[in-house]
């Protein structure tokens, strides 16, 4: 049985190009608005979605995904309502892979087994816990896989040769690289400095490697997919998000097109990065 | 060597105290988390960093710190025989700066010239920039914007040594996010920065190590009262946010089960106002800031914002391995409010003429209510873990007096 991720990277593969993967915060700024993103987004170019669970306290995260975060909680989203708005993403969309990113308190506090079982009825294909490192495999990851759900784990320029076989030891999906030492949305990621990352991991596994932390307009994304199969762009889209609010914080009329117009010029350039 | 069923023998390799701890941190950390837990475990072995510690501990510090026989508070309250562990005598204050020395020696020994801290009340990040100034290190101390409102002195003491205060204005301005930012900052330097986390919190090897450096409390207070009462104490008592002072008095004597063991939360405007800071009491289990434990929080997971007078104390989560003492029965938790706290301050104050910080307040509170109850021959210690003078402002404010 393939997965939704592998059938898709499959695709990208005998397309001869990178993916662009886009992250929005679930509920950002609002739940209503969010869906109108989210639906809109693989017409826009987004070949994988990831979707973050707001948390209070996004400790790996810089100011402006901070700030999404607090918006949706403040605007009502919770656990079992980012579920319930992929139950009905997944009404119209069967084919774009979904994977859902966060910090373990929500998940624990959910019930870890029922959020997994939920998770994939929901039509999720995969998680990343920020703050599950392998040691700690056993709390979601083990189970989470028993399930068919993929785990996708974080490789970090600290991550060293030492250390690589462990956190790729239960890792399936894809391997997300990140591309600098820091939290996101503030230092620039650097594409000469990304390859041979990309080539380290490379040497140790076959699986998709995304990258991301950094990568915020079509160009920098164009010079990551020339050295990687994907390239996440997270902060830049929910900063267009903030961008299109109003003073009172709703949603200004132009932010839906905005941020998939946004969308669009990055997925133009990543796929034509190679070309 | 070791007892059987000692419950002094914690965390398992795993950085586990039962269902509490763990390393629950970004990718980015561990390998650091890990490199950290490598050079403890070799210089905790080490006769020389002990030695190295010993000798700080007792020129620039001032330790042994005495254990004082509170005669007119023990009077007044007309039941247990009260005495003070003199923390509060400590170069800078508090007891804060015992950990800050072990960790800043061990940083130098791991060659890592800057140091970061969060801090709430700010002794601990006077004690990390007193530390750093002393030992030649860079030091970057980030404070929530409220605190720094409510602890102006500790702020301007800061400064003076050198450290550069960074003002977090994020969440509720207060610890929790001053540790999120910092977390922050470490993900952002990892290869030259060293986390000088100031309670018995954060990932492992964090908890277990903070605690080893402030079990110097307990081990000079078992000494003392044997050396004055000729026996153990009765009942130990200490404020607990993160929970550092409390660990430190409390962990030689987890094996002696006579010995009661009473940590005191912040109670705020009341435990069943929503205004207070008591993790154990009306927390759940959750995971924040690297480690499993008690967790103030709602319903979805997300962290409550604190509330409490005392800086120190204002803080959602708990240290692990309180959490698993209380679990399994060894620990007594109780809590005390602002109001408490407040009249406990003034209280010593007249008595025994020492203003105590407005953490161990909580704890000199609750004795205000344990100890009548007590026959007179009961040997209660409190843990005096800081003086009072950074929170005059504060005391002054509430009794409506402008200095």
């Amino acid at each position: 049985m393939t997965t939704r991720i592998e059938r898709r990277f499959a695709e990208l593969r005998a397309q001869g190009r990178a993916g662009l993967v886009t992250f929005l915060v679930a509920g950002d700024p609002d739940i209503p608005t969010f869906e109108r993103l989210l639906a809109g987004l693989p017409e826009a170019g987004a070949d994988l979605i990831e979707v973050g669970m707001p948390f209070s306290d996004p400790m790996a995260d810089g100011p402006t995904i901070q700030a999404g975060n607090l918006r949706a909680l403040a605007n009502g989203i919770s656990l079992a309502r980012t579920l319930e708005i992929v139950r009905r993403f997944r009404d119209h969309d069967s084919t774009t892979p979904l994977v859902l990113m966060g910090y373990y308190n929500p998940i624990w506090a959910y019930g870890r087994l029922r959020f997994l079982d939920e998770a994939v009825s929901a039509g999720v294909d995969g998680l990343i816990v920020v703050d599950l490192p392998p040691e700690e495999d056993e709390e979601l990851c083990l189970p989470a896989l028993e399930r068919g759900l993929d785990f996708v784990r974080l490789a970090t320029p600290t991550t060293d040769e030492r250390r690589l076989p462990k956190v790729l030891q239960n890792v399936r999906g894809f391997l997300y690289c990140v591309s600098l030492t820091g939290i996101t949305g503030v230092k620039e990621a650097v594409a000469e400095q990304v390859a041979p990352q990309v080539e380290r991991l490379r040497r140790h596994t076959d699986l998709p490697i995304a990258v991301g932390f950094g990568i915020r307009t079509p160009e920098q994304a164009a010079a990551i997919a020339r050295v990687a199969d994907a390239a996440v762009v997270g902060s830049a889209l929910v900063a267009e998000v903030a961008a299109h609010l109003d003073e009172e914080g709703r949603p200004g009329k132009g932010l839906v097109a905005a941020v998939h117009g946004r969308v669009r010029a990055l997925a133009e350039a990543v796929r034509t990065a190679r070309s | 060597m070791t007892i059987a069923n000692s419950l002094r023998t914690g965390p398992d390799e795993r950085g586990r105290f039962g269902l509490y701890g763990g390393r629950f941190v970004a990718e980015t950390l561990m390998p650091c988390i890990l490199e950290l837990e490598a050079a403890w475990e070799v210089a905790r072995r080490d006769p020389a960093f002990q030695a190295e510690l010993d000798l700080w501990l007792a020129d620039y510090v001032g330790r042994p710190s005495p254990l004082y026989f509170a005669e007119r508070l023990t009077a007044e309250l007309g039941g247990a025989k009260i005495y003070l562990k003199r923390d509060e005598l400590n170069h800078t204050g508090a007891h804060k700066i015992n950990n800050c020395i072990g960790q800043a020696l061990l940083a130098k020994r791991m060659g890592k010239r800057r140091i970061i801290a969060e801090t709430g009340a700010g002794q601990h990040g006077v004690a990390t920039a007193t530390v750093c100034a002393r030992l030649g290190l860079d030091c970057v101390v980030y404070m929530g914007e409220r605190d720094i409102e409510r602890q102006q002195p500790n702020v301007f003491r800061m400064r003076l040594l050198g450290a550069e205060v960074r003002p977090v204005s994020s969440g509720s301005r207060t610890l929790k996010d001053a540790m999120n930012e910092a977390l922050r900052d470490w993900v952002t330097n990892v290869e030259t920065t060293f986390y000088l986390i100031g309670s018995v919190a954060g990932p492992h090897p964090y908890p277990a190590m903070v605690r080893d450096f402030q079990a110097v409390i307990g081990r000079e207070t078992r000494a003392q009262i044997l050396a004055k009462e000729g026996r153990l104490p009765d009942v130990l008592v200490a404020a607990v946010g993160g929970g550092s002072n409390a660990m430190g008095l409390f962990h030689p004597f987890l094996d002696d089960r006579e010995v009661r063991l009473v940590a005191v939360e912040a109670a705020g405007e009341g435990l069943d106002t929503g205004l207070h800071a008591a993790a154990m009491l009306r927390g759940r289990p959750g995971i924040l800031h690297g480690s499993r434990s008690y967790l103030l929080q709602d319903e979805d997971g997300q962290v409550i914002e604190p509330h409490s007078i005392s800086a120190g104390l204002d803080y959602p989560g708990i240290g692990p391995e309180h959490s698993w003492l209380k679990d399994i029965g060894r620990l007594e938790v109780t809590a005390a409010t602002d109001r408490e706290a407040l009249d406990a301050f003034r209280q010593l104050a007249r008595l025994e003429g020492i203003l105590p910080a407005l953490e161990p307040a909580h704890a000199l509170a609750a004795t205000a209510k344990l100890a009548p109850q007590l026959p007179k021959d009961t040997l209660l210690v409190v843990n005096l873990c800081g003086r009072g003078d950074k929170d005059i402002y504060t005391v002054a404010r509430h009794l409506g007096v402008a200095l």
